[in-house]
C-alpha cells in the first residue's frame, strides 16, 4: 500500500476518533502527555536541559559568550535562538540546510522568551557599544513523536533558568553567577481535528490536523506570543477557549521547567 | 564550564603511573550503554562514556536519498556525524564542518565493512551520530552507538563493533584518551575492531608513535575493544531481555 494511501486511512481514523473524544494513544481530547525536565544534562553547556512529552525528546544548551552589540541596541546583550531537526530524530528529517519547519519552530521559541522578557538583556551588556554577553539557546531535537514547539520551548526556558554566567573564564567577575530569570514563559500547541481542538499532538495528528495553533503564556497571566501554523483555521471563541487551556497546561508544565 | 583561553599543560601522569583521572594507563573511562534510547528510530542506542555524551540513530533499509548513490547490487551505509553547538566548551557554529564530514565517511565505511550490505540491493541503511557533550573519543563513542543501534534496528550485521584510542601521554601509550590528555598528549589513534575476524575497520592516527609504540598502541586498543565488546553485548541483552515494559512508549 503506498505511503499516501496509508495516511489518507489513517486520518480519516484519527478525525473519527476525534469525534467521539478519543485519540490515536487512547488520551482524551484535552490531556497532555508526561512532561519531564531534567536540568543540566550537558555540563559542556552554561546551562542545558532535556525536556520529554511523551516520547517526544529535545536537548537544549545555552552557551553564554562574550560579544559585540548590535549597532542599533549598543546597551544591550544579544540573544540568539536556533533549533536543529536533525535527521536522527525522525524519518521525516533529511540532512540539509534548515527546512522552513525548523526555521518556524526556533522563531516562535525566540519569540516566546524575547516577548515575556525572560532575561534582561540589557543586565548582559558588559561595555555598551562594545562587549556584551551573547546568549546562545540551541535546541537540539532528539525524538520527533509530535509537538515539537512546546517541548523546544520547555527545554530552552529549563536551560535558561539553570544557565550559570561564566564570569572568571571571560575575565569579567571574580564570580561566576546565575543567569536572572525573570519570567517564565511556556508554549502550549493545539491542533484542530474536524471540530475537536486536541492538545499536545502526535505526529500523525499534525499530519491530520487542519489548523494548529500555539500560545505562549507567561506566570503572571499574559499571552506572550501565538502562532497559528499549518492549514486551516479558528474561530475568535475557538482562540478564546485555547487561551484558556494553555494557561492550564502551561502553570503546570512551567512548574516542571523551573524545577519547582 | 565555558572556558576560555590557553592553559597550564597538567600533569598527565604521576610517578606511580596514574593518569589525570586516577585511571592506569590500560583502564578504560566508566561506559555505559543504552539500547532502544529513542522512540522514532528504526534503532538507537545512547552511550555515556567518561564525560561523553553521544546519541546515535539508525533508519533503514529504506529508499535511498539522493537517488543517484544507489546500488543495484547492495545496500549503501551514509552516515552523519555531527557535534551539538553547545557540546564543546567554546560553542561550535551548528552544522557540518570539514571533520565532521571526514569522521562520517570513515564511520560510514567501516560500517559498510560490517553490515551485511547485498541483502538489501537499492537500499540504504542512514546511520546518525549525534555528539551532545564531548570529551575526546567521540567518533569511538559515536562507533560504538551507531553499532549497538543497529543491532537494536536489526541490521544484519558481521559483529558489533567495539571502538577505542589508544593514545600516547607523557611518553606512554595509554587507552582511551580524555580531553585534557588528548589537547597536551603526543598521538591519537582512534580504531574500530570486529571482534570475529580480529581486524580492524576503522583506524586513523595523528602524532609521534615509534614501531614498537605503535605495536603497543595496536594491542592495546584491541584490548580495549574487547572490553567494549562486552559491555555493547549485554546493553543489547537488557533491552531485550527484560519482562518489563517496552521503554520506547506506546506506538500508535
Amino acid at each position: 500500500m503506498s505511503d499516501e494511501v496509508t495516511a489518507e486511512i489513517l486520518t480519516t481514523h484519527i478525525l473519527d476518533l476525534a469525534k467521539s473524544g478519543k485519540r490515536l494513544d487512547g488520551r482524551g481530547l484535552d490531556d497532555y502527555r508526561e512532561v519531564t525536565v531534567e536540568h543540566g544534562f550537558v555540563t559542556s553547556a552554561d546551562g542545558s536541559a532535556l525536556a520529554t512529552i511523551g516520547t517526544t525528546k529535545v536537548l537544549c544548551g545555552v552557551k553564554l559568550e562574550l560579544g559585540k552589540p548590535f549597532p542599533d541596541t549598543p546597551n544591550a546583550g544579544v540573544l540568539t535562538t536556533n533549533a536543529e531537526l536533525i535527521p536522527l530524530s525522525s524519518p521525516m528529517f533529511e540532512p540539509g540546510p534548515p527546512h522552513p519547519r525548523a526555521i518556524e519552530v526556533s522563531r516562535v521559541v525566540d519569540r516566546a522568551i524575547r516577548a515575556a522578557e525572560t532575561i534582561d538583556l540589557t543586565k548582559l551588556c558588559v561595555t555598551p557599544g562594545e562587549k556584551t554577553w551573547v546568549c546562545y539557546v540551541d535546541m537540539h531535537v532528539l525524538d520527533h513523536s509530535g509537538n515539537l514547539i512546546d517541548a523546544a520551548c520547555l527545554a530552552a526556558l529549563g536551560a535558561l533558568t539553570h544557565a550559570i554566567l561564566p564570569n572568571k573564564a571571560f575575565e569579567v567577575g571574580p564570580e561566576d553567577v546565575p543567569l536572572a530569570v525573570n519570567h517564565f514563559p511556556v508554549e502550549c500547541t493545539f491542533v484542530r481535528l474536524g471540530d475537536a481542538i486536541v492538545v499536545d499532538p502526535l505526529v500523525d495528528e499534525e499530519k491530520a490536523a487542519q489548523g494548529r495553533l500555539t500560545v505562549a503564556t507567561d506566570e503572571i497571566g499574559n499571552i506572550v506570543a501565538m502562532q497559528k501554523g499549518l492549514i486551516g483555521a479558528f474561530s475568535p471563541s475557538d482562540v478564546k477557549e485555547i487561551v484558556e487551556r494553555a494557561f492550564q497546561h502551561g502553570d503546570r508544565n512551567r512548574a516542571i521547567a523551573r524545577g519547582v | 564550564m565555558g572556558s576560555v583561553g590557553a592553559k597550564d599543560v597538567p600533569v598527565l601522569l604521576t610517578p606511580d603511573g596514574l593518569r589525570i583521572d586516577g585511571r592506569r594507563l590500560n583502564e578504560l573511562r566508566p561506559l555505559k550503554i543504552t539500547a532502544g534510547a529513542l522512540h522514532e528510530a528504526d534503532g538507537s542506542a545512547f552511550v555515556e562514556w567518561g564525560a561523553n555524551k553521544v546519541m546515535a540513530a539508525v533508519y533503514g533499509p529504506r529508499e535511498v536519498h539522493p537517488r543517484h548513490l544507489q546500488e543495484n547490487n547492495k545496500a549503501i551505509v551514509q552516515c552523519r556525524y555531527n557535534m551539538a553547538a553547545f557540546s564543546v566548551d567554546e560553542r561550535k557554529r551548528p552544522g557540518l564542518d570539514r571533520r565532521s564530514q571526514e569522521i562520517s565517511k570513515v564511520i560510514a565505511e567501516a560500517f559498510e565493512s560490517a553490515i551485511f550490505a547485498e541483502e538489501y540491493p537499492r537500499t540504504s541503511v542512514d546511520v546518525y551520530i549525534e555528539v551532545l557533550q564531548a570529551n575526546a573519543g567521540t567518533r569511538c563513542a559515536g562507533v560504538v552507538a551507531a553499532s549497538v543501534a543497529l543491532a537494536d534496528a536489526g541490521i544484519p550485521m558481521v559483529d558489533l563493533l567495539p571502538s577505542v584510542a589508544v593514545g600516547k601521554v607523557a611518553g606512554k601509550i595509554a587507552l582511551d584518551l580524555k580531553k585534557e590528555e588528548d589537547n597536551f598528549g603526543e598521538a591519537d589513534m582512534p580504531m574500530a575492531l570486529v571482534p570475529q575476524s580480529g581486524r580492524l575497520v576503522l583506524l586513523q592516527m595523528e602524532g609521534h608513535l615509534t614501531r614498537p609504540e605503535l605495536a603497543e598502541a595496536l594491542d592495546l586498543g584491541v584490548a580495549g575493544c574487547r572490553q567494549i565488546y562486552q559491555v555493547m553485548k549485554q546493553a543489547l541483552r537488557d533491552r531485550y531481555a527484560s519482562d518489563g515494559p517496552d521503554p520506547s512508549g506506546v506506538s500508535p
